[in-house]
């Protein structure tokens, strides 16, 4: 008997665990939106809890895609990609959302994840800006002024379609520059365009910090920024030997200010004036600070669910599940009555395990992620019913009853496990999937099954082990 | 005792001809349907975009497709209820908010009394659609390959694995089939519904397998037909109770569950029959099927 006292020992300690694993969720989801909104703004959120799924909860998937060709031929793709991670959760951190999971997904993809926001323009202009920022020099070969005057005379922008110059005006540009549009000014001005050199000196990727500041003349906002010890030193010497030209602030191939270098500008620091609205501004100083991109990304997967849609699919989707469930255990307990009580108790245990388990690895719970845990009770109802079905034929046999509970158990153990194995290979390959719905659903199968194996093999037969050590005469199934 | 089926001793074997030609039929139906209308492949593997919209004042479908026109986007229109509407535009589209911006200054412009809230948007880009189609496909190829080999090693024949998953490959077909018919989407949920079907089919196989490895140990010399007639007998009971238990919970999802899993719960509503079904009269016959072939050569 001792053994069974070890048997017993487990399962109550195992039940004691997942209600201590389950603890900080309750406690977590009992407290107030407001409460919680504050806490995750200082990150407190409690790491090992159940997530709710953005189709349960409202919100935006997205998955980026970085451009691999623009990419720095020198820069390895698996560090270019970290650098992309870092710098975009930079950028969604600064904007003031909570919890954003960012991740890798497959060579060359982002998927990103903003819960509980469904107007996302601002969002994705924030992750979508390359946010190059180029230092060059203003060209001041004589061969600018014709080339600047041919593009005022078009009627159209110079530019092709794919970007190209257009010939006429290709054909005059002085060697090594390039042609660039400056930001727009003030309304119905007409676009003016630069002439630069095609030598970037330095990049934003010497940039250390950029804040607003307010000019103090005109009281309009500007970018002041701070270079790293490195690029202070290159910018120093480059604006020592170019006094009196003319450098452009270029971000994102748009010239943004293009002030004159009065002097060597020492200690890496600077400022860029534009006709920036403090919001603007403040954006910019956002863009800079959180550094370039290794190469532009692009969204090339875009999921929104509002708020309402949300609320009303969990409370629909839930009470079918919740129906459906209840009609089972009351089947179970008609059609097999001590016997169905018992697997009645192993499929509570299974929801109690089950939502630890997924609390503990924070997983996220998703529609299809009910219907995955749905069909793994499914499956520890099956495993039950295997059992029980077992126990009549052995019953029928006029066995005395110390002997039919081993004898079921034994022979029912290996179409479980081999049904059970052959379901989990089905739900294995959908892990692949990475995010989004089938993960969900293919992590809670995966899980469910593992644990009504244990719940509807184990538990319940130490719970007839123990009914046997009264020794009964009579089996109630 | 409450027993649901007394004892039986039907002879699924000798019927076997019978259940091969209503299989016959069924998928021939379903492979009419699929290659007359086709599989109606959803956003997630052609790409595309996807707008549900709910108006706030009564909307008639005509009048949505006409405001619309009038600006010369197609979409498909899906009516839900409580006036919201689906709209979808499929295909390789590379810019992410653009269909979504055009169908919605669209409607602001040719509807401009009937304001509308934002209630779900799919953008899926091409890349992702092929990506996400490939994997699906993969995913497919992968389990039933490991489906195979798991039975055959378990069983010590590669008949029995091959049986189960051509058992498990009817239902499959048979479940697109009748997506197809129905006019219904085959999306990743979807994907996900039917490899449950999959996986549930072929687990019922194998309880009739496992018993029929078991009665094969007690009776060496029963010959196949019998000897399999009585494992589908013996197992009945459970294969129908389990079965119709999870029949009862797909139903239920499928007429209360509503809208975002509908698709989902017919799909596993239908599976689930045909599955219950195939385990008894396709699986274990084929067994026996193939087994007769052989020796008689």
């Amino acid at each position: 008997m001792d053994k069974l006292h070890w048997k017993i020992g487990f399962t109550l300690g195992l039940l004691i665990i997942s209600f201590w694993l389950l603890y900080p969720g309750i406690e977590w989801y009992t407290k107030t939106p407001d409460e919680r909104g504050k806490m995750e703004a200082m990150r407190m959120r409690p790491k090992h809890i159940l997530n709710l799924g953005l189709d349960l909860k409202g919100g935006t998937h997205m998955l980026l895609e970085l451009d691999v060709e623009k990419l720095d031929k020198k820069e390895k793709l698996g560090d270019a990609m970290a650098r992309a991670i870092e710098i975009i959760r930079n950028r969604i951190d600064q904007y003031g959302v909570g919890e954003t999971p960012i991740s890798r997904q497959g060579e060359r993809w982002i998927s990103v994840d903003l819960p509980g926001i469904s107007d996302t323009a601002e969002a994705e202009n924030l992750i979508g800006k390359t946010a190059l920022l180029e230092f060059r020099l203003v060209s001041d070969s004589k061969e600018v002024q014709p080339v600047l005057s041919r593009v005022d005379a078009l009627s159209g922008p110079p530019f092709q379609k794919d970007g190209s110059l257009l010939p006429e005006i290709a054909k005059l540009m002085p060697k090594g520059t390039g042609l660039f549009k400056a930001a727009p000014g003030p309304e119905g001005e007409r676009a003016r365009y630069y002439v630069l050199e095609n030598t970037v000196p330095l990049t934003g990727a010497s940039l250390e910090n950029a804040r607003v500041e307010t000019d103090q003349q005109f009281g309009t906002p500007t970018i002041g920024f701070t270079l790293n010890k490195e690029g202070g030193k290159i910018f120093e010497d480059f604006t020592g030997a170019n006094v009196n030209r003319l450098l452009a602030i270029v971000l994102d191939g748009v010239v943004h200010s293009a002030p004159v270098i009065k002097n060597r500008i020492p200690g890496g620091s600077g400022i860029i004036e534009g006709p920036y609205s403090m919001e603007e501004a403040r954006n910019l100083a956002i863009i800079l600070r959180a550094g370039a991109l290794p190469a532009p990304v692009t969204i090339i997967e875009k999921r929104v669910v509002g708020p309402g849609l949300g609320e009303d699919s969990i409370k629909k989707g839930l009470s079918a599940a919740g129906i459906g469930f209840m009609l089972v255990v009351a089947f179970m307990l008609v059609y097999y009555r001590a016997g169905g009580f018992v697997a009645d108790i192993a499929l509570a245990l299974n929801f109690v395990f089950l939502a630890a388990c997924m609390s503990y690895f924070g997983a996220t719970l998703t529609l299809p992620g009910i219907a995955g845990i749905i069909l793994s009770l499914a499956m520890a109802i099956d495993a039950n019913v295997l059992i029980l079905e077992r126990m009549r034929e052995e019953y029928s046999l006029s066995k005395p009853v110390a002997m039919i509970i081993p004898t079921a158990y034994n022979k029912a153990w290996s179409a479980i496990l081999d049904s059970n194995v052959t379901t989990w290979i089905a739900a294995i390959f959908l892990f692949q999937f990475g995010s989004g719905p089938v993960k969900g659903f293919a992590v809670t199968l995966t899980i469910g099954l593992m644990i009504g194996m244990f719940t509807s093999v184990f538990v319940t037969r130490v719970i007839y082990e123990f009914w046997l050590t009264s020794n009964p005469k009579e089996l109630s199934i | 005792m409450i027993v649901l089926i007394k004892k039986t001793n039907i002879d699924f074997i000798k019927k076997r001809l019978v259940f091969f030609s209503i299989s016959a039929v069924l998928i021939g139906a379903g492979a009419v349907s699929i290659a007359v209308k086709g599989v109606n492949l959803g956003l997630d593997f052609t790409g595309g975009t996807m707008l549900q919209l709910q108006f706030a004042k009564p909307v008639a479908t005509g009048e949505v497709r006409a405001a619309l026109t009038k600006s010369g986007i197609e979409t498909t229109i899906q009516s839900l209820d409580r006036n919201a509407y689906q709209l979808k535009v499929k295909g390789a589209q590379e810019k992410v908010n653009e269909i979504s911006n055009k169908i919605m200054s669209a409607l602001n412009a040719n509807m401009p009394d009937n304001k509308f809230t934002e209630e779900k948007r799919d953008y899926v880009g091409p890349v992702v659609g092929r990506d996400l189609a490939k994997k699906a496909l993969f995913a497919f190829i992968l389990s039933f390959f490991g489906i195979i080999v798991y039975v055959a090693f378990r069983f010590a024949t590669p008949v029995w694995g091959a049986a189960g998953v051509l058992a498990l490959v009817h239902d499959v077909f048979l479940t697109v089939g009748a997506l197809s018919i129905t006019n219904r989407e085959i999306d990743l949920v979807i994907v996900a519904a039917l490899l449950t079907i999959a996986g549930y089919s072929i687990n019922d196989t194998i309880v009739i397998f496992d018993r029929m490895r078991e009665n094969m140990r007690i009776f060496p010399k029963m010959p196949l037909g019998q000897l399999a007639n009585a494992s589908i007998n013996e197992t009945l009971s459970r294969t129908l109770i389990t079965n119709l238990t999870v029949l009862v919970v797909v139903a239920i999802l499928f007429f209360f569950g509503g809208e975002v899993i509908n698709d989902f719960a017919f799909a596993m509503l239908v599976g689930s029959i045909f599955g219950t079904y195939s385990t008894i009269a396709i699986a274990t016959p084929l067994v026996y099927q193939w087994e007769r072939t052989g020796h008689r050569r």
